[in-house]
């Protein structure tokens, strides 16, 4: 009987001390890309916002498909993410209200230093990809829904391949750090965010081949979810995040953000060319 | 990426103190230990009813959990998700993305398995011990618990394996809890991460310590048991 008792004594004795959780329902719930959290630009930034606004911000990084999904379902308050047309149709479909334009950076093709399907020296996305499909070099695809996924998916079509299904093809289904990191294993190219890519650099061992085409402009937008559909959703918070991070305040931490000495994300709230809604 | 330079770097941090890497250690034991406070005393009751009672439904009831010892996590963490996403039944209580939602996942996972070897234990037991309990005049509950002491090895052997199985556990807590950081990320879901990153140190040094707490907590208790045993 008293190792019973003691057993439950030392058991009673851990509980306490771990304590009871302090999960509060009210914390701003941020669904954003893996791109915004693996750079580090998120660790850095946000406990300025933080500190500002007294509001507990929880990063919950995902893939913009899935980023959306939680927006829709009412299982976050706030979303930063970066497919334009995914985006559009989440707004027309009136799960989110306030979008607006926040950043940028663009995406790059990177590969092996060894460059096996000869792209060095191309600049056009499209026919970039078509030399990969000639040559069967190997391609990790992210193939997990996310905004670097969405814009790799819409290069195929316009260069006349379907790479689904092809044994140069890889479909990874994880993350852009997986996949940087599965790349250099493999030797393989891959699209990948330029911020994301900065912080991998140096370890992947990879190295940009093609950049600068404007088809490789990757926005970001912050959308607040339509308090509308639910009521209880933090949307004083998540006025707040979209108030501050398009802000002078915000938008200036943002270009102070730097990998390896580069700015990495381009603040573009100011900017009134593109109609966002 | 170098073997050696990745594990010294991993004791570098667990040596000074990272406070982001104790942050994530912290939440591993607040919810692991919570779950398995909250599990322990229901399971093993209901494994010691099971062993003792005899009604109908039990043999099925017994089969049932012997299956779910195979359950793989992701599977609960998927069902726990869509009852507690807003759109689901439990939607209202706001316990997606929470330590609360991990606790519930962890108590769901280790429930059968401290039932299930508690079960065993108690069948195990040499039947004397309850009949003289009995003819001496005890309550249910004393009998219940003079039986449980004298398996107490096997109980115990429950309580570290359900431990083990919710403090290495990955699928339900990257589910349910979202993967917070500061506040759901707990040790595998943090491995997960900083794997995927490429930051291995990070990992190595946080896979060292899941190891160290299981070891403390198999003293802790294998000391209790000691005191008698």
């Amino acid at each position: 009987m008293k190792h019973v008792t003691a057993w439950f004594q030392a058991l009673l004795t851990l509980a306490v001390l771990a304590g009871i959780p302090d999960a509060s329902a009210q914390d701003l719930r941020l669904a954003t890309t893996t791109s915004t959290e693996n750079s580090g630009l998120l660790k850095v930034i946000l406990p300025k916002f933080e500190a500002k606004s007294h509001v507990t911000v929880h990063v919950i990084a995902v893939g913009t498909g899935k980023a959306l999904k939680l927006g829709e379902n009412g299982d976050a308050d706030v979303l930063l993410v970066h497919a334009p047309a995914a985006e559009l149709a989440f707004m027309a479909a009136g799960h989110g209200v306030n979008r607006r334009k926040v950043m940028h950076n663009d995406f790059v093709v990177v590969g092996p230093p060894s460059d096996p399907a000869g792209l060095l020296g191309i600049t056009d996305v499209i026919t970039a990809f078509r030399r990969i499909a000639e040559k069967k070099a190997k391609f990790i695809s992210r193939g997990d829904d996310s905004g670097t996924d969405q814009m790799e998916k819409s290069y195929w079509p316009l260069s006349g391949v379907s790479p689904a299904g092809q044994s140069w093809y890889v479909s990874a289904g994880q993350g852009m750090g997986e996949v940087l990191t599965m790349a250099a294993e493999l030797q393989a190219y891959t699209l990948t965010d330029r911020s994301t890519f900065a912080a991998y650099r140096a370890r992947s061992g990879l190295e940009i081949h093609v950049q600068g085409d404007p088809r490789m402009f990757n926005p970001y937008h912050v959308m607040a979810v339509n308090p509308a559909k639910y009521p209880d959703i933090d949307f004083k918070g998540a006025k707040a995040f979209s108030d501050w991070i398009t802000s002078p305040e915000g938008q200036q931490a943002i270009a102070d953000f730097q990998i390896e000495g580069k700015q990495v994300f381009f603040p573009d709230a100011q900017e009134p060319d593109q109609p966002s809604r | 990426m170098d073997w050696l330079t990745t594990t010294e770097q991993a004791f570098r941090l667990l040596l000074t103190a990272d406070p982001d890497l104790w942050a994530i250690i912290l939440v591993s034991l607040k919810v692991s230990l919570l779950a398995m406070l909250i599990a322990s005393p229901v399971a093993i009751g209901a494994g010691y009813l099971l062993a003792t009672a005899s009604f109908r439904g039990r043999q099925l009831l017994i089969q049932l959990n012997q299956g779910l010892l195979a359950s793989p996590t992701v599977v609960i963490g998927l069902m726990l998700y869509l009852l507690l996403s807003r759109q689901g039944v439990f939607g209202s209580l706001h316990l997606l993305f929470t330590r609360k939602a991990m606790i519930l996942g962890q108590i769901i996972i280790a429930l059968p398995v401290l039932l299930v070897f508690t079960l065993s234990a108690v069948q195990g037991a040499d039947p004397r011990v309850r009949e003289t309990t009995l003819s001496l005049g005890a309550t249910r509950l004393r009998t219940a618990l003079t039986t449980l002491a004298e398996v107490r090895f096997g109980v115990m052997a429950a309580v570290f394996s359900a431990f083990g199985r919710v403090v290495s556990e990955i699928g339900c807590s990257l589910m349910v809890g979202g993967n917070i950081a500061g506040f759901t990320r707990n040790i595998p879901t943090a491995i997960a991460l900083e794997t995927s990153k490429g930051e291995f140190a990070q990992g190595i040094a946080l896979g060292f310590m899941l190891l160290a707490i299981a070891l403390m907590v198999n003293f802790a208790l294998a000391f209790l048991q000691g005191e008698s045993g």
